[in-house]
């Protein structure tokens, strides 16, 4: 590990890069000390999103305690990592986890890459010709019921935006 | 010890100077990230589970045309200079090589390579595959890629979700899967102390710099690695496209700056080209961070046109093998050899002479 050029204590997380003398210097700071330096790396920034939502996320999952030797509400059933799992080291556990937690991973898609709608090549899946397709006027109906439910207008409206290619508008 | 002199070219094949714009961009990487489908992701994995993630893509990677003669190296069964000395080449990540203080690499880390693609095993995603060209080149490189993808899709069960595109164990990736960086050399930028500005710009723009070494490395020797930030909500042309437009601007600026520093300080300039070509062809003991610096220096001059004692490819000849464990081997000693410093401006030294009396010049 890298340790904080500042405290020589904690890891450092934040790399700053700045010019001092004609020389391209790196500072590498742990997250209190570049706080405490009013730094906003690009590094920091770009933590900020999965952070703070990754912080919100789960509230409501750890009130709901687990029974010994069950696999507890909310876990992945393929894999059983929990939100906590995720919260705790940024990753998912297995491809069946964004199955699991689409509905909370969609909003946080939204807020890394502006949008949660894969627009690149499609996997034709193995030994087959045809590319999966899309998600239907079924599905987006139902995501779009959803994020009415959890008024998550925003989403809401580019649902509903979808729906119209279809021909038919979700009411 | 590993033969790297069985990869063509030693694998440096993306060094030798002759792509689009080398004599500012050293080379154009992309990587695309896949998972299987049938396991967990890499870091949630059991050993039994890398190994027959490692096993069944080698498997479909003999029925490919793009990877059916690629080398494998496991790096989980290599010594530490020999993975260090794969990570110093480009070819691996610093996280699969467990490079480091203490560090191992995991259980089922491999690298396959051949020609210009490969495939990283078991880093944070199954698969890393990647494209590696001299120069600024996005197109070619991602044909190069492209074509691992389709025929590695075609045999295994990649993880790909309807809505959300390829799956990868960190949501930064997800989508395309797909990261384009090209490493820059940008001294004029950073003598004119235009060079935060203009990554502050990047960063507006959703792009993203890192050092020589990539993820969380420092800059050094003023080599930059400008990348796409996101992965998702983009086609893989539109995500390439702008990449491309924002560097051709970066260039643009890179070489305003380096006219301003010829026309408002000339004497300046020489100067400062001139004695790092004195110290490097001269000095008697050089650490590895003051070569890089240096080396930047005469990079600088060559461009300008002021040094034509050597040439592109020499630099970056001396970029990799001055590297800790490539002068290691070279040298036959340890990693920790107490005479480091002294080996490596005495190799400095031999190549420089050997260019200039190549070059007619006398000494
Ligand atoms: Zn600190
Ligand atoms: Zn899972």
């Amino acid at each position: 590990m890298t340790r904080c050029d500042q405290c020589h204590e904690r890891e450092a997380v934040v790399h700053l890069t700045q010019i001092a003398q004609d020389q391209v210097v790196t500072l590498h700071l742990c997250e209190r000390c570049a706080a405490e330096k009013g730094v906003e790396s690009a590094a920091n920034l770009a933590k900020t999103p999965v952070g703070s939502f990754l912080a919100s996320m789960g509230k409501g999952l750890e009130a709901t305690a687990a029974l010994p030797g069950m696999t507890p509400p909310g876990a992945c059933p393929t894999c059983g990592a929990t939100m906590a799992d995720f919260r705790e080291s940024g990753r998912l556990g297995c491809a069946e986890c964004y199955r699991a937690f689409e509905g909370p991973l969609r909003d946080l898609l939204r807020r890394l890459h502006g949008s949660s709608r894969h627009l690149g090549e499609r996997y034709a899946a193995a030994g087959t010709e045809e590319a999966i397709p899309e998600p239907g006027a079924e599905q987006l109906r139902q995501q779009l019921q959803l994020a009415i439910d959890t008024e998550n207008f925003e989403l809401a409206a580019e649902l509903r935006d979808r729906l119209r290619t279809f021909g038919g508008a979700g009411d | 010890m590993i033969d790297l002199s069985l990869l063509p070219d030693g694998g440096m094949a993306w060094l030798d100077g002759s792509g689009p714009s080398s004599h500012l961009v050293l080379s154009t990487r992309i990587r695309l990230a896949r998972n299987l489908a049938t396991y967990p992701f890499a870091p949630r994995s059991s050993v039994t589970q890398r190994e027959a993630v490692l096993r069944e893509v080698l498997a479909a990677a003999r029925e490919t045309v793009s990877l059916r003669e690629a080398l494998v190296f496991r790096l989980d069964r290599m010594e530490s200079t020999d993975r260090q000395l794969l990570h110093e080449r480009h070819l691996v990540s610093r996280e699969l090589a467990g490079a480091g203080e203490g560090l191992a690499a995991r259980p089922g880390a491999a690298v396959m390579v051949q020609a210009r693609a490969g495939v990283m095993l078991n880093e944070e995603d199954h698969l890393r595959l990647q494209g590696l060209r001299s120069g600024f080149d996005l197109e070619a490189t991602y044909q190069d890629v492209d074509r691992v993808d389709t025929e590695l899709g075609q045999r295994l069960p990649f993880a790909f979700h309807p809505e959300f595109g390829y799956l990868t164990s960190c949501p930064t990736n997800v989508g395309t899967g797909l990261r384009a960086s090209v490493l820059i050399h940008l001294p004029g930028l950073v003598l004119t102390k235009e060079i935060t500005k203009v990554l502050q710009g990047l960063a507006q723009v959703g792009l993203t710099f890192r050092g020589l070494y990539g993820e969380g490395s420092e800059v050094v020797g003023n080599f930059f690695q400008l990348s796409n930030q996101t992965t998702l909500g983009k086609t893989e042309q539109e995500l390439l496209d702008h990449l491309g437009k924002m560097v051709r601007q970066v260039i643009e600026y890179e070489e305003q700056a380096r006219e301003v520093l010829v026309r408002d300080v000339p004497t300046i300039i020489e100067d400062k080209v001139w004695r790092a070509y004195g110290l490097l062809r001269y000095a008697r003991s050089l650490t590895f961070e003051e070569t890089m610096n240096l080396l930047s220096g005469v990079r600088l001059g060559v461009g300008l046109g002021l040094v034509d004692r050597t040439g592109l490819y020499a630099l970056n000849k001396l970029l990799i093998h001055t590297q800790p464990a490539h002068l290691a081997v070279l040298e036959g000693v340890g990693p920790d050899d107490p005479d480091l410093n002294v080996r490596r401006a005495r190799y400095v030294r031999a190549l420089l002479d050997d260019e200039a009396a190549r070059r007619g010049q006398s000494p």
